[in-house]
């Protein structure tokens, strides 16, 4: 069952129902082998870029669709009910974008961001290294200024589309500082730049990850995004919103496993009842449906902060622990409510609890979820009462 | 090219459908409106031949107020505007008084090409497009899977049993289309954002200048008198093989004359 929803817009909600349609005769029929597969369908989002969904949030002047995080997250939320790879794989592009968007120069922007955000493009983003995931300011991948250009070496993991985007947002010490690192905009095509064989997964096994390596890759300065030494600044704003993204994608994970725990538990009958008749299950579906709306309402409660321009880092990381940890119990409850059948591949529900795992960990694990929350409620005041369409008061 | 498609709002075919219990006719306030997937390929073909050789695609659509989604999505594939025939009067009409309101609409808004779906998912009639070009009195071209026009020649290909006719005719003409002919084009968030600003003209019968005793349900030339819901599937035929289970199927599909 769809969920419900209440969208700003005619647009916005225009949108959701193609976004629909589309997940459903495009997406629905191949997510099962192209995972089993471990088969990157690079094709959608060429599909996903012609309708206009990789450059959703970002301005029209660039060739984005100008929409708000609120309508953009329910986006998100509609392809990953269907496929999590895809939904993962948008959040991870529209996330390389970020940087460019909000710290480029005018000039840089109209240059690149029109196919970045047009869909010819895919996009990946390059911030952990093997030895620095939760703590980025320990990265040692460097780039040092030569003339004209900046030289760069290291090594980046866990690189969502690494291999196969066209673009990556690199993230590269510019300085001995903890905190020198700048932003860097690296083509594909740039010589010294190699992928690693992709990573052998627990899940989302249709969505390539894979090391980024970086041997003497020498790009010209002006590739450079924001002042030198600001990329640790990029890279935490950026999170902030990519975890509303993954919150998304966490949540649209949970509904796709709801639906098809409830679907089965209205079809399938013991003692000469539908299961969902019994209490016992019923109220597991309960506890499952309250979680999966739970986490979309604080995901659109962050998003709503953001478009209002206010902080949103602590709402951002509730919404990405929330719907990660309920995706989670969502998913592994789904495997129950199906019983042996939810064991077994024949059945999408075994994929969806382990897709759910990587969630908690990605963006940011939940236990920095944790230390990023109590360190707001050791340090922020209240915050005044926003209203929306009013802009900031 | 002047280019007109027709499409309908049908109930959705994944829920329940039903028919109210005053008067027989479709309830449309039980299930989600959406659009006549046969009228979606339409809608492309109407795009195609507009990207080919310039023009303009006008929808036509003749339902309830609530048709207005079914014209939006076909603004936002990239159509360039819309004529909704709406009016209380038109309730209940069947397929001849549908083509008497929309021939009569057509004649007013004016056409090279008409192309609609070859048949709706409700009523399933496939009469309309036939009807359509007869009372136009302009070629009638239907179950087309591909469709070319050169000049003022417009020829298709008509699928049969045995594959296809060639059938050819001059503009203007009616154009009816099987799914085979395209693969419609999913609207872009630009497409949406557009459709907003295009124009949807709106026609009352009066407007339309119906004669009020060919519209609607007392002017329909049929009527469903009687409803029932499929019976249950019947237990299928179990063969068991006994060294003879090829025959004994066989016999079976023969007798279905399936084979």
């Amino acid at each position: 069952m769809p969920a419900s929803r209440v969208m700003p817009t005619r647009e916005s909600a225009d949108l959701i129902e193609v976004v629909r349609d589309l997940a459903a005769r495009e997406l629905a029929p191949r997510v099962a082998k192209a995972e089993e597969d471990e088969d990157f369908p690079r094709d959608v989002f060429t599909t996903l870029g012609a309708m206009g969904v990789l450059g959703l949030p970002y301005p029209e002047e660039y060739g984005g669709g100008g929409q708000p995080y609120e309508v953009y997250l329910q986006v998100l939320e509609e392809i990953a009910r269907v496929w999590s790879s895809v939904a993962v794989g948008t959040s991870v592009h529209v996330l390389s974008c970020f940087g460019l968007v909000g710290f480029g120069t005018e000039e840089q922007r109209r240059a690149w961001l029109p196919d970045m955000l047009g869909g010819g493009l895919l996009g990946a983003y390059c911030l952990s290294e093997p030895h620095a995931g939760s703590d980025p300011a320990a990265m040692t991948t460097r780039a040092v200024r030569e003339g004209d250009e900046y030289v760069l070496n290291g090594a980046k993991a866990w690189t969502t589309h690494g291999g196969r985007a066209d673009f990556y947002q690199v993230m590269a010490r510019t300085s001995d500082e903890r905190t020198g690192i700048s932003c860097f905009l690296v083509p594909a095509g740039a010589e010294g730049l190699s992928a690693d064989p992709p990573e052998r997964k627990m899940g989302l096994t249709g969505s390539p990850t894979a090391t980024m390596r970086l041997d003497n890759v020498r790009i010209p300065a002006d590739r450079r995004i924001g002042e030198e030494g600001g990329g640790l600044r990029i890279a935490l704003a950026a999170l902030d919103s990519g975890r509303l993204g993954i919150a998304a994608a966490a949540t649209g994970l949970a509904q796709g496993a709801l639906d098809v725990a409830v679907d089965y538990a209205r079809q399938r009958t013991t003692f000469g009842r539908p299961i969902i008749e019994h209490q016992g299950l019923a109220f597991l579906l309960a506890d499952m449906e309250a979680a999966v709306q739970s986490a979309r309402a604080m995901t659109l409660h962050a998003a709503r902060l953001k478009d209002l321009g206010r902080p949103f880092g602590r709402e951002a990381s509730i919404a990405k622990m929330v719907a990660t940890d309920n995706a989670m119990k969502v998913t592994t409850d789904a495997v129950q409510v199906l019983g042996g059948y939810g064991y077994t591949r024949d059945f999408p529900v075994e994929r969806h609890m382990r897709e759910a795992k990587v969630m908690q960990i990605f963006e940011g694990t939940n236990q920095i979820q944790r230390l990023v929350i109590s360190r707001a409620l050791a340090r922020d005041a209240g915050a005044p009462i926003g209203v929306a369409g009013a802009g900031q008061d | 090219m002047n280019i007109v498609v027709c499409v309908k709002q049908v109930p959705d075919t994944a829920t329940e459908r039903k028919l109210r219990s005053d008067d027989n006719t479709l309830d449309r306030d039980a299930a989600d409106g959406v659009v006549n997937e046969l009228d979606e390929y339409a809608v492309e073909e109407a795009l195609r031949l507009k990207e080919a050789h310039g023009g303009e695609v006008t929808v036509l659509t003749m339902g309830p107020d609530k048709a207005a989604d079914t014209i939006r999505k076909a603004l936002a594939m990239g159509a360039d505007k819309a004529v909704h025939l709406v009016d209380d009067a038109l309730h209940g009409s069947d397929a001849l008084s549908t083509s008497y309101a929309m021939a009569q609409t057509l004649k007013k808004i004016g056409f090279d090409l008409v192309i609609l779906g070859s048949e709706s998912t409700d009523a399933r009639t496939g009469v309309l497009a036939a009807m359509l070009a007869e009372r136009l009195g302009v070629a009638q071209l239907t179950l087309a899977n591909k469709v070319e026009v050169e000049g003022s020649a417009v020829t298709i290909q008509r699928v049969t049993d045995y594959g296809y006719d060639k059938v050819q005719g001059s503009l203007p003409a009616v154009i009816s289309v099987v799914e085979k002919i395209n693969e419609p084009r999913y609207p872009s968030f630009k497409g949406i954002m557009a459709a907003k600003k295009k124009p949807v003209q709106k026609l009352g019968a009066a407007e339309a200048e119906l004669a009020a005793d060919q519209i609607g349900l007392g002017a329909a030339w049929s009527e469903v008198t009687e409803a029932a819901a499929a019976p249950p599937r019947a237990a299928g035929t179990v063969v068991k093989d006994e060294g003879d289970g090829g025959v004994k199927t066989a016999d079976f599909l023969s007798s279905k004359k399936f084979i």
